[in-house]
């Protein structure tokens, strides 16, 4: 697996070097945030970027929330925030 | 699934871990290393997939040691381990949850000693607006550079202490990011008289410091990020002169998209607070494991090394590792030799059949070189302490918890109420009690209460699924999920 490829966040393409996790990809596009927290509604995106603050935390293919900083992206994963 | 019965189990394949591994699997043990990236390489060593040519010093000589690892070990990369408990017989088990595909599998390890070279995270202190989008770790900035190839932002802002910010802003200017400045709270006395000169390593601040001025990017001391700007993304930050305490003197604003921003490190050793190792305080007051000569911790049968026994960059870590590693080959060998009829029983080192320590055959040069090499860790935290002033950048309304959004007046408000210490201020401000388990407050709650941070306790040192918690019993040899459904 060494060509781009794209996922997409809420049906929109994001495209991706391949090795690259889904947090990466997205910072890449310039998409900081993909989540609001449970009582201030704050917008949160990466800030560790090692798996250590859960602040990126992600919905892919509909699985329960992941860190985004630590999950590699894969061809075709839908991002829905 | 319970993975065999090694004779070495290493948590961590960064510079600590791999030479560790490689050197007891050099002297013919079994050994398994796991790690929670999906590449060796830790922090430091973090590279990408197809890596192309590094600039980082030791990068070469660490992807020889991980390809003589390969050959000799058993390499897991994606496991993230939630717990370490002992079995009845005194072996060790491992918990791990895998990474399959895009489902989490749960693996366990069964291995008669543990070796902890977890490393360490980015300490980061709260500042108003400091969890916009586009704030970063510094760590997290070179992550994405290392790791992903990705520049953190097109006009960044790289703020804190110690000497990694340099190289994270030579790294980022390097890879065309507009670095509008370098902001050091410490030090004032500039970058000519940085203490890496003072500490002999001249040549590697002066490279720095060419590259700085190359690109042009000012670096500046007593100077601190304390407020981040923006509605919903990083637009500008406020930038205060300091005060030797870090009260501020005087502020302006910098336009800029990323901020980088890092107060030293936190080295993770919840997984030998979680066994029982005895800690101690580093130099900055961070809790770490405490080692003998041999890096062996005060629980049998299990050693650390790198950054969980105290923060000191990748040479360190590296022979640390390989310390740790030849003590362990020793302790392996000198219970095949006394006890070769009961090998099995005896080789699992228990509280109440701990062997008798033998001497460890470590070359003297190794252990002057590391007794120089802490030396100068020791030095430069003591050159880059984080002073108390900090807490006056915050405002009432300043997130101290990110997780639990938690603001600095609630903090307070629980003092009033009686909490005089961290954990109390945690049970009544719920400080510390979101997803990352305080990794990311503690410090400064511990700041705030006026007490040195506690050794970290996470019985469970990573969320898990509850198939994964399901599929653990006691004595930790039943691994095998109930149910293959989705985690619940």
């Amino acid at each position: 697996m060494t060509e781009p490829f794209q996922i997409t966040i809420d049906g929109h393409p994001v495209p991706v070097t391949p090795g690259q996790t889904i947090g990466a990809a997205l910072h890449a596009a310039g998409r900081r945030s993909w989540r609001t927290t449970r009582f201030g509604g704050r917008p949160r995106g990466l800030f560790c970027g090692i798996g250590v603050c859960f602040d990126c935390l992600i919905t892919v293919n509909g699985r329960p929330p992941e860190r985004a900083c630590l999950l590699p992206a894969r061809p075709g994963d839908e991002v829905t925030t | 699934m319970l993975l065999g019965d090694w004779d070495l189990v290493v948590i961590g394949g960064g510079p600590a871990g791999v030479a560790g591994a490689l050197t007891a699997a050099l002297h013919g043990l079994r050994v398994a290393v796991v790690d929670a990236g999906a590449r060796l390489g830790g922090q430091y060593f973090r590279h990408r997939a197809a890596p192309p040519h590094s600039s980082t010093p030791g990068f070469g000589r660490f992807l020889g040691q991980v390809r003589a690892l390969r050959e000799r070990a058993e390499v897991l990369t994606e496991h993230q381990v939630w717990s370490v408990t002992r079995q009845v017989d005194g072996r060790l088990t491992v918990h791990c949850a895998a990474r399959d595909g895009g489902r989490e599998r749960p693996v366990a390890l069964g291995c008669r000693r543990l070796l902890i070279a977890t490393g360490a995270h980015d300490r980061v202190l709260p500042f108003p607006g400091w969890d916009l989008p586009g704030v970063l770790t510094a760590g997290g900035a070179q992550a994405l550079l290392k790791g992903h190839g990705v520049v953190a932002g097109s006009r960044v802002v790289v703020a804190g202490t110690g000497p990694f910010l340099l190289p994270v802003a030579v790294g980022l200017a390097e890879a065309g990011a507009r670095v509008a400045g370098v902001y050091e709270a410490g030090g004032g006395l500039g970058l000519a008289r940085h203490p890496l000169r003072a500490l002999g390593k001249a040549g590697e601040a002066a490279g720095y410091g060419v590259a700085l001025a190359r690109h042009g990017v000012p670096y500046r001391t007593r100077r601190a990020v304390i407020a981040a700007h923006g509605e919903h993304e990083l637009e500008a930050v406020t930038v205060a002169r300091l005060d030797r305490d870090w009260r501020v003197l005087g502020t302006r604003r910098v336009t800029c998209d990323t901020l980088a921003t890092g107060y030293g490190f936190i080295p993770q050793i919840e997984l030998g607070v979680q066994l029982g190792c005895d800690t101690r305080h580093d130099a900055d007051g961070s809790p770490i494991l405490a080692v003998d000569h041999g890096q062996r911790t005060s629980v049998p049968g299990v050693w650390a090394a790198g950054e969980p026994t105290g923060v000191g960059g990748w040479r360190l870590a590296e022979l640390e590792g390989r310390l740790a590693g030849l003590s362990i080959a020793a302790a392996a060998a000198a219970v095949a030799a006394t006890a070769p009829a009961v090998a099995a029983a005896a080789a699992v080192p228990t509280a109440a059949n701990a062997p008798v320590p033998v001497p460890v055959p470590v070359p003297s040069v190794l252990l002057r070189r590391r007794r120089s090499a802490r030396a100068f860790a020791a030095a430069l935290l003591e050159a880059y302490p984080v002073r108390s002033g900090w807490q006056g950048w915050l405002r009432d309304d300043t997130l101290v918890c990110r997780c639990e959004e938690v603001p600095l007046a609630r903090v307070r408000e629980a003092q009033e109420l009686g909490a005089t210490d961290a954990r109390s201020i945690k049970l009544l401000a719920r400080a510390g009690m979101g997803w990352c388990q305080g990794r990311i407050c503690g410090y400064p709650v511990a700041c705030l209460a006026g007490e040195p941070p506690a050794p970290p306790r996470r019985p469970v040192a990573q969320p898990i699924s509850l198939a994964a918690l399901a599929a653990f019993d006691e004595d930790g040899t039943r691994t095998e999920p109930h149910t293959t459904e989705d985690p619940a």
